[in-house]
């Protein structure tokens, strides 16, 4: 009973990991250009699928050890996802932010960027599943009679530290001084010298990165890989970033992880099928409690 | 003369309609997309109420189509004709005709009371906050369908079929597109009349200036109530004909890309323009259908001209593909959509001679 309690908190932990780690790209993105990047989830879609070939190609380049191969797969795949995320900026977002489009006009950009992503992969590499290879071996951690894979408790603890790194980035550094100004007032940050297009393609590069590593990771925890893996995970991790206060990086770490923890203890107690209508209706209750999320601020409306 | 030169024109087209259906001047497959169209017409025009007129994201409109399709097809099943869940039917199939809108209303009812688990949020959310709202609401309302045993869960309600087949006892028309066609026709007026009086007007203040609106005396939390009640309650009209129309239902089709199908439509028309919306879903319904014929054609043309693979064949997955690409270049060159915040009589002022509708 009680083994099964703690099993299940490292599983929500893990789980909750993910979803933190794509809220963070949600969150930075939203912080700098109030929009919804609905073609995160498949940007993470893309970095799983990315780390695939990578891992499968160097797999097969020759007899590098396991270790080598996850050491340069890591920076890769956050590099070339980021470079997804920086083509679909420089692509769909800009001309239309340059036109003064209507945000909304945006966020169907984004909306239909993912839906590219997504059947464009079906379409060129088909349906079937892939298994990602095993980098590292299932070896379980001991800890007073209960066992836990290194895996789980590597998750967690990236997921921990990209927060940390993140934070310190954001408040530390003048490129995140200028991130948290362009939030604040997009209109004088230019008159300030700073240029605005670098701060976006910067945060465009953070947060596509970090749905890079998530996707990474996820596929060596669950190394089933297929184009819809991202639309829902995405999907549900913009809601917790929104559940924790859109904007607000702690509340993307926290959302995430009350997601993880609701889904995991729903599942536990009530049937698996049950999950999805828990986790949905605690997150509309706490929305319907605090409008703003859990970390919001409220903008006042200027009469 | 101009007053009934649009419920003219409309007997004509419903007339035409229903005789080349009965005597197959337009085979099954143009008879399932002109429905289509209808269906895809009444979710574009009541979606815009709450996206253009409003000026929120509503992005669950898929949820409140569920709701519709369940109830009516639950009613009408029910009422007409005999199945595993109900028994025998409780009335005969002579009143499947007379009740059959009764059925559609029921399912109207309930979507729109379903709406109001967005319309309470909405008085203290705006914006992005409210269109996570409306999506958490819409997966709610799928994953409890899908949790209800009773009525088939993921597997789908099925039965529809027979009701369509005891109104034809009636007479043998094509009942289905009749139905259809009043819907359309039926959710066009009730939206042109609503937008268009003073008392909807709220709707246009609120999207331009809530604190303002409010202050010029609108009940802004009563307007926002009746704007997505009514806006749901007509997507479930949308759903309560598209589950007779297929015969079944099932939750898969509702998930957040069927959503995603009504916001295009509504910004590939324009936010805010009833014609726009109209135009959108008859352009999108053909784009789909054009592109099932176009793409063995490019397929074809590509292995003809040697630059893909020969085993490699373009299937119909690439729509999927194509439909965003165009639509992601129309945002670029005309974000405004087809018809911008316009009708299409400010386009063509000379067409207003010719009829009235308000």
């Amino acid at each position: 009973m009680f083994d099964g309690i703690i099993q299940n908190i490292f599983n929500a932990l893990q789980w909750g990991s993910f979803y933190s780690l794509i809220a963070l790209g949600y969150c930075l993105v939203y912080g700098v250009l109030l929009l919804i990047n609905f073609a995160h989830g498949d940007v993470f879609m893309v970095g799983a699928y990315l780390a695939f070939f990578l891992a499968t190609f160097f797999l097969g380049a020759g007899s590098l050890p396991h270790w080598l191969i996850l050491v340069l797969i890591v920076p890769l795949t956050m590099i070339l996802t980021s470079l997804v995320g920086v083509t679909l900026e420089r692509v769909a977002y800009r001309p239309l932010r340059r036109k003064g489009a209507n945000k909304l006009y945006v966020v169907i950009t984004a909306l239909m960027c993912g839906l590219i992503l997504e059947h464009t992969n079906l379409a060129i590499l088909g349906a079937g599943r892939r298994s990602f290879p095993t980098l590292v071996d299932q070896a379980t951690i001991n800890l007073a009679g209960l066992s836990v894979t290194h895996l789980k408790i590597a998750v967690i603890i990236v997921a921990i530290l990209v927060f940390i790194l993140l934070e310190l980035v954001i408040s530390k550094t003048k490129i995140g001084m200028a991130m948290r100004a362009i939030s604040y007032d997009r209109f004088a940050i230019p008159l300030m010298g700073i240029p605005p297009e670098n701060i976006i393609v910067f945060t465009f590069v953070l947060g596509s990165g970090l749905a890079g590593l998530a996707g990474l990771l996820f596929a060596m925890s669950y190394p089933v890989l297929d184009p819809y893996m991202g639309a829902m995970i995405g999907w549900k991790a913009f809601i917790a970033a929104v559940v924790g206060g859109i904007g607000e990086i702690r509340g993307a770490l926290v959302g995430g992880f009350l997601l993880g923890f609701v889904e995991i203890m729903a599942v536990a107690f009530f049937p698996s099928t049950f999950r999805d209508l828990i986790a949905f209706t605690i997150l509309l209750l706490i929305l319907w409690k605090k409008p703003t999320g859990l970390f919001g601020v409220s903008r006042y409306q200027k009469i | 003369m101009k007053q009934f030169s649009i419920p003219a024109v409309l007997a004509v087209t419903l007339f035409i309609l229903m005789g080349m259906s009965l005597g197959e001047g337009i085979n099954l497959y143009w008879q399932d997309v002109i429905m289509f169209m209808g269906i895809n017409i009444i979710l574009s025009a009541s979606l815009n109420l709450v996206n253009g007129y409003m000026g929120e994201f509503s992005c669950g409109h898929a949820g409140f189509m569920a709701v519709g399709a369940y109830v009516s097809s639950l009613s009408s099943v029910a009422l007409f004709t005999r199945s595993s869940l109900f028994g025998a039917p409780i009335l005969s199939a002579g009143w499947a005709v007379p009740l059959f809108p009764l059925c559609l209303l029921a399912g109207m009812a309930a979507a729109a009371i379903s709406g109001l688990l967005v319309a309470i949020p909405s008085f203290k959310t705006r914006g992005d906050y409210l269109a996570i709202i409306t999506i958490a609401a819409s997966f709610i309302i799928k994953s409890s369908i899908e949790n209800i045993k009773p009525i088939g869960g993921a597997r789908g309600f099925m039965g529809m079929g027979q009701v369509s087949a005891a109104m034809s006892e009636t007479a043998d028309l094509p009942w289905m597109m009749f139905w259809i066609f009043l819907g359309t026709v039926f959710t066009i007026w009730i939206l042109r009349r609503f937008v268009s009086s003073t008392y909807g007007k709220g709707i246009l203040a609120i999207s331009q200036d809530e604190i303002a609106a409010e202050i010029m005396s609108v009940n802004t939390n009563k307007m926002k109530i009746v704007a997505f009640m009514l806006s749901s309650g007509l997507a479930g009209l949308a759903g309560g004909l598209y589950a007779h129309k297929l015969g079944y239902v099932n939750p898969g089709s509702f998930t957040i890309l069927k959503s995603t199908e009504c916001l295009v439509m509504v910004y590939l028309g324009g936010m805010g323009s009833l014609s726009g919306a109209v135009l959108s879903a008859v352009v999108y319904t053909l784009m789909l259908e054009i592109l099932r014929f176009v793409i063995p054609w490019i397929n074809d043309l590509l292995h003809w001209a040697q630059l893909i693979p020969a085993e490699y064949q373009v299937t119909q997955i690439w729509k999927w593909v194509l439909i965003p690409l165009l639509l992601v270049l129309l945002m670029q060159f005309r974000p405004e959509g087809i018809m911008g915040r316009h009708e299409l009589d400010d386009y063509f002022p000379w067409i207003k001679k010719f009829y009235r509708f308000k």
